[in-house]
């Protein structure tokens, strides 16, 4: 044991002293194992990233809402048979909640009817379009996660009254005062004035496709005096206990088929959705693109490797003679082995190391210039980063390292 | 030339080397190369002995047999009483390590270590600590000549201090036998005398030397001549001259 470590240390002065010597050379072949890392770790911050953007789109959902809605969260087939269902309606939430407070032990908290519509909002010059203008009711905010940035959500009296007020998101705000405050000042919605209450802070996007700061907020029945042509409605359930969110479901779906009074052999003609159902949907297509990307950056790794090898075995070659003398002072196989797995291990964790910090400074910059870039470094990724090095060199090196551990020595000692 | 094939003036210390009828056979492509065709020799401990022989007549082979860096084909070996042609790879890298002493013509050091890293490395490969490895190393290297040239590397050496320090790396773990092959054919003569001279010293503190050359004048140094050609020994001689020229010296 104790002579395996002095072996272990001797080698590796010996792999340091022949990094030095043969500076062109290292450097070059630690060069490929850089690229390789870099791009292979900055994949791996992408990967992550996206990751973080999607948690962080799905709390959006909270997981202890169930959305009931005319289409399920899903790619369907048969979409024509969805197409042809019967609209949610407002008015279920009112069912729903009475059913609910006669139930004893029910699994559901509230139904909060919400019905949305896209429509310009104007403020004097300024026009904002395409924003997501949604009537609810007050309890609405109990169902999501969104703070204010300034001023409050509606009341229950304003969303009883029906008060032309609204709440409006980030980038609607940002659009149309610019420098001022909103609150307190009126927006126009098809024509129509609204006071602005509240402003929702920023909520960033949903997978980077739609912005969730692009939203106006309004009592419900202010939103059906004016907004009822092609909205679409959909309720929101919240549950007492997310652990027990199949039971939930199961209840609700009862609930569902009373409202719309179908009969027991009719299937459901209604879809309840959750965060976790919308998740295992997105989750493969997440992760085909994470394989496929670490695939693909990974055949830059596996050229530095090469390198690594090709090298190990130009040194093998080059110190023949050496070899032969250390086999006749008394190495062993097993220390010539070692010493050449060092070397080619050593240049590949400098590689690696040198790779990382150079991920880690882009991505440091990519994070500065592009802030909403999702960028994710962590220190799993600096772990994982350093094993693939280790793991290139032990394995990439192992070929050239052997066939030197096997050398006759007496041909060795001849070989000029 | 007063030569004497007589066993009454050689050294009478243990057997270390023992071979017997020993053959080697090499292939080259179709043909089979039969470089020793049954040798037998016994070296004592504390003798000086010179193998000679034209080139193909098998010294090289015969040498590599004692340096236990190939195994015969056919016969006995046995180094201190033990059968090396029985042994494996690592079993002989262990004899190499602790029994023989190797000093090459070419030096064989390691370019780019110190006289103390070249002399060392058997210590590394033996498991000794560091600490009592330097204070052994330094010893042999101040024990050859060359105390001040410890922390130099082989390029900032001459040729004949570069030799040392391979002396000085063959003593290190004290072998049984030094095993210098044509120490001296990379110096010039008078570098190469002092080498014989150190070598012979090393012999007159009780080392085993075997030396294996072609020229005669080196060859002389040593007490026993073993002339090989075509494969067989030709003749074993023991010289009483130049044992008598080193005692006059003295």
């Amino acid at each position: 044991m104790k002579r395996f470590r002095y072996e272990l240390g001797e080698s590796w002065k010996i792999a340091v002293a022949q990094m030095r010597s043969n500076m062109t050379r290292s450097t070059l072949t630690a060069l490929g194992v850089i690229i390789g890392i870099v791009a292979v770790t900055l994949m791996g911050t992408a990967i992550g990233g996206i990751q973080v953007g999607f948690d962080k789109s799905m709390a959006i959902f909270g997981d202890d809402v169930l959305y009931v809605g005319q289409w399920p969260w899903k790619n369907v087939d048969d979409w024509w048979n969805y197409r042809d269902r019967k609209k949610i309606k407002t008015e279920y939430a009112e069912g729903l909640n009475r059913m609910i407070a006669m139930t004893p032990n029910s699994n559901l908290a509230i139904a909060i009817p919400t019905s949305s519509v896209y429509r310009s909002v104007k403020y004097q010059d300024s026009e904002v379009n395409n924003v997501l203008v949604r009537g609810t009711v007050s309890d609405y905010i109990i169902t999501s996660t969104f703070d204010f940035k300034e001023g409050r959500f509606f009341n229950e009296l304003e969303s009883r009254n029906g008060a032309n007020v609204c709440v409006i998101g980030y980038d609607v705000a940002d659009a149309l005062f610019p420098s001022a405050s909103p609150i307190d000042k009126s927006v126009l919605i098809n024509g129509q004035p609204f006071k602005v209450v509240g402003v929702i802070s920023r909520q960033g996007s949903f997978l980077g496709l739609f912005s969730l700061d692009s939203i106006v907020v309004m009592p419900l029945p202010a939103f059906q005096k004016y907004f009822t042509a092609k909205s679409e409605a959909e309720v929101l359930v919240k549950v007492k206990d997310k652990t027990k969110l199949a039971d939930a479901k199961d209840e609700l779906a009862g609930l569902m088929r009373r409202v719309r009074g179908l009969p027991p052999e009719k299937k459901d003609d209604f879809s309840i959705n959750e965060q976790q159902a919308l998740k295992s949907t997105l989750d493969p297509i997440k992760d085909s693109i994470a394989i496929a990307g670490l695939f693909i950056t990974g055949l830059s790794l596996f050229v530095g490797a090469i390198g690594i090898m090709n090298i190990t075995f130009v040194s093998v070659k080059e110190r023949t003679k050496e070899i032969g003398t250390r086999k006749a002072l008394g190495a062993r196989r097993r220390t010539i082995l070692l010493q050449f797995l060092i070397e080619s291990t050593a240049l590949c964790f400098l590689g690696g190391f040198i790779g990382l910090a150079f991920a880690y400074v882009m991505c440091f910059g990519i994070g500065k210039a592009f802030p909403f870039f999702p960028i994710h470094f962590s220190f799993g990724l600096v772990l994982a980063g350093m094993i693939v090095s280790v793991m290139t060199g032990l394995i990439w090196g192992f070929a050239p390292a052997w066939t030197a551990s096997r050398l006759d020595p007496v041909t060795a000692l001849r070989y000029e | 030339m007063d030569k004497l094939n007589s066993d009454v003036t050689r050294p009478r210390g243990p057997v270390v080397i023992d071979i017997e009828s020993i053959t080697k056979d090499y292939v080259m492509g179709e043909e089979i190369v039969r470089a020793l065709r049954g040798v037998s020799l016994q070296i004592r401990h504390n003798e000086y002995v010179a193998i000679m022989g034209p080139s193909g007549s098998g010294k090289s082979t015969l040498m590599n047999m004692f340096g236990c860096l190939d195994t015969p084909t056919s016969g006995r070996y046995e180094f201190n009483g033990e059968d090396v042609a029985a042994m494996n790879d690592d079993e002989l890298a262990a004899i190499r390590n602790r029994q023989i002493g190797f000093v090459f013509q070419t030096f064989n050091l390691l370019p780019r270590s110190t006289s103390l890293r070249n002399v060392e490395l058997p210590l590394i490969y033996a498991g000794m600590d560091p600490e009592a490895r330097v204070e052994r190393a330094t010893q042999v290297l101040v024990d050859v000549g060359l105390g001040d040239r410890i922390h130099h590397k082989p390029n900032e050496l001459s040729g004949g201090q570069r030799q040392r320090v391979a002396i000085a790396r063959a003593l290190v773990n004290n072998p049984s036998i030094i095993l210098a092959d044509e120490p001296t054919g990379d110096l010039d003569s008078k570098t190469g005398e002092e080498i014989m001279a150190l070598l012979e010293d090393l012999y007159s503190r009780g080392n085993t030397i075997i030396l294996v050359t072609h020229e005669r004048d080196i060859a002389r140094h040593a007490r026993r001549t073993v002339h090989l050609r075509d494969g067989i020994i030709e003749s074993d001689e023991v010289d009483v001259i130049p044992a008598m020229e080193a005692i006059a010296a003295s």
